[in-house]
């Protein structure tokens, strides 16, 4: 691998990075405005709001950037970084296609899972660092949040890895058949829930509630670095749904053109699965705090324990 | 249904868990294949009813500035300025007669509740509903209009609607024939009382206005 080949890559990540989180935007501003009978954006760019998120972004980068005077200021700085970043390097993971891979890592859905936590390290610092008691409390639950869901994602993502018996995620999809989405139907529906309160989605958003904690860790924050936390949601949308896609779903799998529509398919399977995601944040109020960890420890974490113990019983049955 | 067969109806529908999960998923999902109900108004216009009441016009001519309707009005919105003129007598020896000229005639629509009161009591038809309701001022005081302006909403004032075949007459029409008495025949009503045929030919030369 050449010097050059490296750049094109990481290039092709950043391009992707860039580019997919504004499409899962512009689809949420969309689908949600006619789940609730509204046009939603109209006007920017000309053709039905195409352009909104672009427009959002210039005005973003206008505003004001304002650090509280009591707040830790490098911290504060530096906390909309954390939470980005790691969504753009586990993209480098992520297989396009067989043998497309930015890099395909032996220990994939290990480096993965590992790396996308470190995210809500950004948003504790931020809730930490801002001096502000709705951020506090915003941070610590996001905080409370990620310990009680890593466990059924991790476990769901284990019983994918032990059917594969790699842990290299272009292992997983090469090994991936069909009847899997039976097989892992469970795991699967445990890692996307996981997945959802990873991402303080709705209706798993109580760190960010906004009627009790206004906007929880992010209340502070203005212009271009609130801004990186909303990218932050979606690109964290973007790597959830790929990677939900990759464990159970295929990944680049499809009907036909493997070799040269993996890409696509892959894309197809995770805007699909970026739009379930947009749905349940329409459909469902928000769970309450004990509520949200109640359905972690009583719901989720037996059925994914149930689903590694059938795994593992057809594993050890076929072997 | 007694309430308990109600509650026992209740837990029935319970039992399949998740049912009214998957019942939100469907309720967003259709709404999303339905047409919203937003309206683009200042880029596409609204489609109004043909009355609908947006702004009150007022054809001067008829106005005798009989107050009618400044006094009806419950924001007390209209407000009427005008003067008696005499005119000379018609023949040689005759009386003087004298007539109300308006002065000023303006609505303030920054009060108006738009009940369409003052257009109900005008015995004279001289204010009408007019569909036009662009007319929002950066200016509150603006927002009264003056008896120019009032007249310059008649062209937008849809035509009366079309007369029912057989119905009865209106009022209007059957007030407006040749004499009273006639119309009263007409109608087959029997004659009045003395009082009040008087008070008739008090209010005789209302007959002689413009309709």
């Amino acid at each position: 691998m050449t010097a050059l080949e490296v750049a094109a890559k990481l290039l092709g990540c950043l391009l992707v990075f860039l580019t997919v989180p504004l499409l899962v935007g512009q689809m949420e501003h969309k689908a949600m405005a006619h789940m609730q009978s509204r046009l939603g954006p109209m006007y920017a760019g000309g053709f039905h709001g195409w352009a909104q998120l672009v427009a959002d972004g210039v005005k973003f980068a206008q505003k004001e950037s304002v650090v509280p005077a009591r707040a830790d200021r490098r911290v504060f700085e530096l906390a909309p970084a954390v939470a980005l970043l790691p969504y753009l390097f586990v993209l480098i993971t992520i297989p396009v296609g067989p043998g497309q891979t930015a890099h395909d890592l032996s220990v994939g859905v290990f480096f993965a899972l590992a790396v996308v936590s470190v995210g809500v390290i950004g948003v504790l610092m931020a809730g930490w660092s801002s001096a502000n008691k709705y951020s506090l409390l915003g941070g610590l639950r996001a905080g409370a949040q990620l310990m009680a869901y890593e466990l059924p994602l991790v476990l769901a993502a284990a019983s994918v890895a032990m059917a594969a018996g790699t842990l290299s995620l272009q292992g997983i999809t090469h090994a991936w058949r069909w009847w899997w989405l039976p097989y892992q139907a469970v795991g699967a529906f445990v890692f996307f829930t996981a997945a959802l309160a990873e991402l303080r989605r709705p209706p798993f958003d109580m760190p960010v509630a906004d009627s009790e904690l206004v906007f929880g860790p992010f209340t502070e924050y203005t212009g271009l670095r609130f801004a990186l936390f909303l990218l932050a949601e979606y690109a964290g949308i973007v790597v959830f749904a790929a990677l939900t896609a990759v464990l159970f779903l295929g990944g680049w799998k499809g009907p036909f053109f493997e070799h040269e529509l993996g890409w696509l398919w892959l894309l197809l399977k995770t805007l699909a699965l970026s739009f379930i995601v947009i749905w349940l944040r329409v459909t469902y109020p928000r769970l309450r705090e004990d509520q949200l960890q109640r359905f972690a420890w009583v719901a989720l974490v037996p059925l994914a324990l149930a689903q590694v113990a059938l795994t593992g019983v057809v594993r050890v049955v076929t072997a | 249904m007694s309430e308990h067969e109600q509650h026992e109806h209740e837990e029935r529908e319970e039992q399949v868990p998740g049912k009214g999960l998957l019942q939100g998923l469907g309720v967003t999902l259709r709404s999303m294949t339905k047409r919203s109900v937003t309206r683009e108004y200042p880029h596409v216009q609204p489609e109004l009813p043909p009355r609908s009441r947006g702004v009150i016009a007022l054809l001067e001519e008829n106005c005798t500035s009989c107050m009618l309707c400044a006094r009806e009005c419950p924001d007390w919105c209209i407000y009427i300025d005008s003067h008696k003129e005499t005119i000379p007598a018609r023949t040689e020896g005759g009386r003087e007669r004298t007539r109300n000229v308006l002065d000023r005639f303006a609505i303030d629509y920054a009060l108006c509740m738009y009940c369409g009161i003052c257009i109900e009591v005008c015995p004279f038809d001289a204010l009408f509903w007019s569909p036009e309701f662009e007319y929002a001022e950066g200016n509150l005081l603006d927002m009264t209009h003056e008896r120019d302006r009032l007249r310059d909403w008649m062209p937008s004032v849809p035509a009366p609607p079309a007369e029912v075949a057989n119905a009865e007459p209106a009022k209007e029409v059957s007030g407006a024939g040749p004499t009273r008495a006639g119309a009263r025949e007409a109608r087959n009503v029997p004659p009045r009382t003395a009082q009040a045929a008087e008070g008739d030919a008090a209010s005789a030369p209302d007959d002689g206005q413009p309709a």
